[in-house]
C-alpha cells in the first residue's frame, strides 16, 4: 500500500468530516453508519499523518485535536442538556449523555487508534480512552457530581420507605461513578458511597429509636432481619458489591449494636422472657442477627447462662425443700436435672448452632448448681446411686432398653459438670461391686455400655478398674466350671455342700476389710477344698477370703415347714451355732464367732428384730443389747418356701470420702512434682493454676490442699522457697 | 578489743625474730598466752571426759555471767560461737567464738554481752540469728521440725522484744490450733517475714492467695474471726 505524506490541513479535513458524520449519527439523525471501507480510510488517514518522520509527523497535533473534538462535543452537545434538570430527570439525562459519550469515545478512538499504538507510549501520555474519560470527568462529572449523588441517595431513601424505583437507572448512574475512577474505586467511594452510608446510618438511627420504644423484642428483631435482607437486595440490584460489608455494618450498628442492651433486657419480651417462654424461633433469630457482630453474642450467652443457672438452682432448692423419702428425692432431682440438660442442650444445638459461647455458658451454668445438691450426699454420690438404681434388678425403672440407654447416656453427660469425678468413680465402683457380687445386675449389655460411655467421657484410666471387675466375674464363671470338673474327678474332696467361689483381682475391686470370723466346720471344709483346687491352677497367688460378701442358702427346719433361707455368710455362721446349742447369750455368740460388736449387733438385729424373726430374742425389744439371749425360733413360718433375709449394708460413705481424700493428696503431690520437675523455678500462683489444670479431668482440688502439699514437699526437700522472692519455688533435683 | 598480750612491751604479735628461752617465738608465746587464757576458761567449764562444755557447764557459765540459762543472750552467744549442738560448746567453737568477741576472761565476756546484743540486732545479722535459733533446736539427727511448745518459747525469746503483739497472738493461736504439731524451717522463716511485712493488728495487707504458709493463712483467718 502506497503511503505518501499528507498535508496536515488536508488530512485533518478528511478526519473532521468523519467526526461530523459521527456526531450526526449520535444525534439520531438519519445518517448511515460507517462502512468498513470508510472506517479504513479514516484510520489510514490518521496513520499517514503519524507514521512519518518529522516534519510530516503530526502525532502531537492529532492527539491535541482528539481532545479538542471531545471537549467541543461535550460542551456544545452534552453538558447543556443537563442544565436545569433535577433529581431523577437529571439522573436519566446523565445516563443518556454518558452513553453517547462512550460511543463517541469508542469511535473516535478507533479512528485515532494509531496514536494509541505508538505515540501514547512513546510520550508516556494518557491513552485515548483515558483522555475521553478525563474530558467527561472535568467537563460533566465535576459539575453535577453532588447533585447526582444527592438525587441517587434520595431515590434510595424512597425505596426504603416502600416506593418502587428504577433500579437499572440507579445502577447505571453508579456505574458512572465507578468509571470516573478510572480503575480505582475512589470516586465511587468518596463521591457517593460515603454520603450514602451516612444517610443510611441516619435513616436507621431514626427508625431504631422509634422501634425500640414501640416494638417488642421479637417484633424489633423481625424488622431488623427484613431491613438487612432489603439492604442486601439493594446491593444486588444496583450498589457495588464492595459496599455490602460497609452497608451491613452500618445498619447492624444502628439497629442492633446501639440498642443491644435495651433490646435484650426488654422486660416482657427480651432475651430472658424468650428463654422463659421457650420461644425457640425468636431465639434463633436473635442468634442469627448477632452472630455476625463482633462480641455481639456475648451478652446473649451471658443471659442464657444466668437463666439456666437460675433454673437449675431453683430446681435443686425446690426438691431439697420437698419432704420426700430420702432416696426418692435424690432420684427425682437427678431426673429433673437431666431433663433440664436435654432441654437447654436442644437450645444450644438448634437455636444457637452449637456455638462455643453457648456450649460454655451451658457448661458453666450446670457446674454451678450440679455441685450443690443441698442434701447430705454429694452430687457425685447421687449420680452413682442414680446409675445403680437403673442398672440393678428390680430397679425403679420399668423402661424400654432404648429409654434406659438414653437415661444412662444423659447421666454420664452430667458427670462433666461434677467437680468430684474421682468421688463418683469410687461410689460407682462400690455399687458396681455389689451388683456384680450379689448378682443384682439387671443387664450385662447396659453395664458394659455405661462403662464405655464413661471411658469416652473421662478417659481409659477412669474405667480400667471397673472393666477389670467385670472381667473377673466372667473369668470366675469359667473358673467355676473347672472347679466342678475338679470335684467330679476328686469325689473324696467334695465338701458335701454346693460351693461357688468368685475370685476378685485385688487391684480392681474396692478394698474390703478382711475378717477373722470363725466359720462353722462345714464351711471351713469348703474353703480347704477350694484352696486345694486353686493350688493346682496357680502357686503364685495368695487368696484372701472376704466372707462378708458371700451368700448362703440354709434350710430352716421349722416346726410347720422347712423354709429355705437366703442369707449372707455371716448370718449363716450365726444361725449354724444354733445347730449345737439351743440357747445362746450375746457374749457366747460373740466368743464363738470372733466378730466385732458393731457387726454382731447388725447381724443379730437382722435375724431377730427385723421382718423375719428367725431367732427369738429375750427380752423381746427392738434393739440388740449385750445382755440379750437368743433361741432358734422353731415357730417361725411364712407362706413362701424361700425367703431372703436382708442384711442392711454398712454405710460406707465416710470411708469412701476418706479414701478419695487420701488419693487426692497423692494426686496433688504427684502433680506438683511433675510441674516443678519441668519448670524448675515457678511462681506460687502459676504453680497452683498448673496443678489445677492437670487435675481438672479428675477433680477440682482445694487450693488449701495444694498449699499443704507444697509445704509437705518443702519438708521432704523436694522444693525450696526462693531466697530473693518468697513467692517463688525451686525444684531440688 | 585486742588481746592483752599485745600490750606487752615485748615485740608486737607479728614479729617473730626474738626467741625466748623455751624455744618458742615471742609472738607465738603472746598468742599462746592469750589462747591459754581462753583454753583455761574453757577447761573451767568443760566436762573433762568429753572434752566439751556440756549443759551442766553451760549452766555454770550462765550463773557466773549472772544470766539466766534461758536468756536470749546465751542463744546469741551460741550463735556467735556457731555452736552446732544445742547445750554443748566444743573447744574449737569456744576458741573461735571468744576470739571473735575479743574476750579471754569471764569479766570481759560479761562486758561483751551488750555489744553482742547490738551486733545481733543489726539487720544484716538478725535473719541469720533467727534461722540459727531454729536450727539450734534440731537436736536429733535428721530432725527437720520443732514441736509447737518449743516454738512458742523460741518465738517469745527471739522475737518477743521487737514484735511483742504479733508474738503474743501467734503463740496463743499455735497453742489452740490442732492442724500442726510441729513447725518446719520454711514456716519458721515466714513467721519473721510476717512480722516484718504485715501490718498488725489490722492485717490489712495480708494476701492469702500468695505463697504464705498455710498455717499463717489459718492464723490470719482466726485473728479476723476474733476481731469481728
Amino acid at each position: 500500500m502506497e503511503s505518501k505524506t499528507i498535508d496536515f490541513e488536508r488530512g485533518w479535513d478528511h478526519v473532521y468530516k468523519g467526526i461530523k458524520q459521527l456526531r450526526r449519527i449520535l444525534e439520531g439523525l438519519p445518517e448511515p453508519l460507517f462502512t468498513s471501507g470508510e472506517y479504513v480510510m479514516l484510520y489510514s488517514t490518521v496513520y499517514n499523518m503519524c507514521a512519518r518522520n518529522p516534519p510530516h509527523n503530526y502525532s502531537q497535533q492529532l492527539y491535541d485535536k482528539y481532545r479538542e473534538v471531545l471537549e467541543e462535543y461535550i460542551t456544545s452537545t452534552l453538558s447543556p442538556s443537563l442544565r436545569g434538570k433535577r433529581d431523577e430527570f437529571l439522573l436519566r439525562e446523565l445516563v443518556k449523555i454518558w452513553v453517547n459519550h462512550k460511543v463517541m469515545v469508542r469511535w473516535l478512538s478507533r479512528f485515532f487508534n494509531y496514536l494509541d499504538r505508538y505515540f501514547v507510549d512513546y510520550r508516556s501520555l494518557p491513552a485515548l480512552n483515558e483522555v475521553g474519560m478525563t474530558c467527561f470527568t472535568d467537563l460533566v462529572y465535576r459539575e453535577v457530581q453532588t447533585n447526582i449523588k444527592d438525587a441517587a441517595i434520595v431515590l434510595i431513601g424512597k425505596e426504603r420507605e416502600g416506593d418502587r424505583i428504577d433500579c437499572s437507572l440507579l445502577k447505571n448512574v453508579l456505574d458512572i461513578f465507578v468509571a470516573v475512577g478510572m480503575g480505582s474505586m475512589e470516586r465511587y467511594e468518596d463521591d457517593f458511597e460515603a454520603d450514602m452510608l451516612r444517610d443510611t446510618g441516619a435513616y436507621y438511627s431514626r427508625k431504631a429509636s422509634s422501634w425500640i420504644e414501640e416494638d417488642s423484642c421479637p417484633e424489633y428483631m423481625l424488622k431488623c432481619e427484613e431491613c438487612l435482607k432489603k439492604e442486601r437486595d439493594r446491593v444486588f440490584h444496583y450498589l457495588r458489591s464492595s459496599s455490602e460489608v460497609k452497608l451491613i455494618e452500618k445498619v447492624q450498628h444502628e439497629l442492633l449494636v446501639t440498642y443491644i442492651d435495651r433490646l435484650l433486657e426488654k422486660e416482657h419480651s427480651g432475651c430472658r422472657a424468650l428463654l422463659r417462654d421457650d420461644k425457640a424461633d425468636d431465639l434463633s433469630r436473635m442468634y442469627r442477627l448477632y452472630c455476625k457482630i463482633p462480641r455481639g453474642l456475648d451478652p446473649v450467652a451471658d443471659i442464657f447462662k444466668q437463666h439456666v443457672t437460675a433454673e437449675g438452682t431453683a430446681l435443686v432448692q425446690a426438691i431439697g425443700a420437698a419432704s420426700n423419702a430420702p432416696g426418692v428425692q435424690e432420684h427425682v432431682l437427678l431426673r429433673k436435672i437431666i431433663e433440664l440438660h436435654c432441654k437447654y442442650m436442644a437450645y444450644v444445638t438448634d437455636c444457637f448452632q452449637n456455638h462455643n459461647l453457648f456450649c460454655n455458658a451451658l457448661k458453666d451454668a450446670f457446674k454451678v448448681f450440679c455441685n450443690n445438691t443441698g442434701t447430705d450426699s454429694s452430687s457425685a454420690e447421687l449420680l452413682a446411686t442414680f446409675c445403680d438404681d437403673i442398672l440393678k434388678k428390680g430397679g425403679s425403672e420399668k423402661l424400654s432398653d432404648e429409654a434406659i440407654e438414653e437415661t444412662l447416656e444423659n447421666a454420664v453427660k452430667l458427670l462433666a459438670y461434677i467437680n468430684d469425678r474421682d468421688l463418683f468413680a469410687e461410689f460407682y465402683r462400690k455399687k458396681l461391686a455389689r451388683r456384680l457380687l450379689f448378682d443384682r445386675s439387671a443387664n450385662d449389655d447396659h453395664e458394659r455400655s455405661v462403662l464405655s460411655k464413661l471411658k469416652q467421657q473421662c478417659g481409659e484410666q477412669f474405667t480400667s478398674k471397673m472393666e477389670g471387675m467385670v472381667t473377673d466375674i466372667t473369668l470366675s464363671r469359667e473358673n467355676h466350671a473347672a472347679f466342678e470338673d475338679y470335684l467330679r474327678s476328686n469325689s473324696a474332696a467334695h465338701p458335701g455342700i454346693d460351693l461357688t467361689v468368685t475370685i476378685l483381682t485385688t487391684g480392681f475391686w474396692p478394698s474390703y476389710k478382711p475378717c477373722n470370723l470363725n466359720l462353722p466346720t462345714e464351711m471351713i471344709k469348703c474353703v480347704e477344698v477350694f484352696k486345694g483346687f486353686y493350688e493346682t491352677k496357680t502357686k503364685h497367688k495368695k487368696l484372701t477370703w472376704i466372707y462378708s460378701l458371700g451368700t448362703c442358702n440354709l434350710s430352716g427346719m421349722f416346726d410347720q415347714k422347712t423354709i429355705e433361707l437366703v442369707v449372707s455368710t455371716h448370718q449363716a455362721a450365726v444361725l449354724m451355732l444354733f445347730n449345737t446349742s439351743d440357747r445362746l447369750s450375746y457374749s457366747e455368740i460373740m466368743d464363738q464367732l470372733n466378730s466385732t460388736h458393731e457387726d454382731l449387733v447388725r447381724l443379730l438385729h437382722s435375724l431377730s428384730c427385723a421382718k423375719y424373726k428367725i431367732l427369738s430374742k429375750q427380752p423381746d425389744t427392738k434393739t440388740i443389747s449385750r445382755s440379750d439371749y437368743f433361741e432358734f425360733n422353731s415357730k417361725f413360718t411364712n407362706k413362701l418356701r424361700r425367703i431372703k433375709i436382708p442384711l442392711p449394708p454398712v454405710d460406707e460413705k465416710k470411708k469412701i470420702v476418706e479414701d478419695v481424700d487420701k488419693d487426692r493428696r497423692y494426686a496433688i503431690d504427684a502433680a506438683i512434682v511433675r510441674v516443678m520437675k519441668t519448670r524448675k523455678v515457678l511462681g506460687y500462683q502459676q504453680l497452683v493454676s498448673e496443678c489445677v489444670e492437670q487435675l481438672s479431668q479428675t477433680f477440682k482440688p482445694d487450693i488449701k490442699a495444694i498449699k499443704k502439699q507444697i509445704e509437705d514437699l518443702i519438708t521432704r526437700e523436694f522444693l525450696e522457697r526462693d531466697e530473693e522472692n518468697p513467692n517463688t519455688f525451686k525444684y531440688l533435683a | 578489743m585486742p588481746p592483752r598480750a599485745s600490750k606487752r612491751k615485748s615485740a608486737p604479735p607479728n614479729s617473730s625474730s626474738v626467741t625466748s628461752s623455751d624455744g618458742r617465738s615471742v609472738s607465738n608465746k603472746a598468742k599462746t598466752k592469750g589462747m591459754d587464757k581462753i583454753d583455761r576458761l574453757f577447761n573451767t567449764y568443760a566436762n573433762s571426759s568429753l572434752g566439751v562444755i556440756d549443759p551442766e557447764g553451760i549452766e555454770a557459765l550462765c550463773s557466773d555471767l549472772g544470766v539466766d540459762y534461758t536468756d536470749v543472750r546465751i542463744l546469741m552467744l551460741a550463735w556467735k560461737l556457731k555452736a552446732e549442738k544445742q547445750g554443748y560448746f566444743t573447744q574449737d567453737e569456744w576458741q573461735t567464738g571468744l576470739k571473735a568477741l575479743g574476750v579471754d576472761s569471764l569479766t570481759k565476756l560479761k562486758k561483751a554481752l551488750p555489744e553482742l546484743e547490738k551486733e545481733v540486732e543489726e539487720p544484716s545479722n538478725y535473719e541469720d540469728f533467727y534461722i540459727y535459733a531454729f536450727q539450734y533446736c534440731l537436736t536429733e539427727e535428721k530432725q527437720k521440725s520443732v514441736d509447737i511448745e518449743s516454738i512458742c518459747e523460741l518465738l517469745n525469746l527471739v522475737l518477743g522484744v521487737q514484735f511483742r503483739p504479733q508474738v503474743d497472738s501467734l503463740v496463743e493461736y499455735l497453742k489452740v490450733q490442732n492442724d500442726y504439731k510441729v513447725i518446719n524451717a520454711d514456716q519458721w522463716i515466714n513467721f519473721l517475714r510476717f512480722c516484718k511485712e504485715i501490718s498488725f493488728p489490722d492485717l490489712e495487707n495480708y494476701d492469702a492467695t500468695q505463697a504464705w504458709p498455710l498455717i499463717l493463712d489459718n492464723f490470719v483467718e482466726w485473728m479476723r474471726e476474733k476481731q469481728s
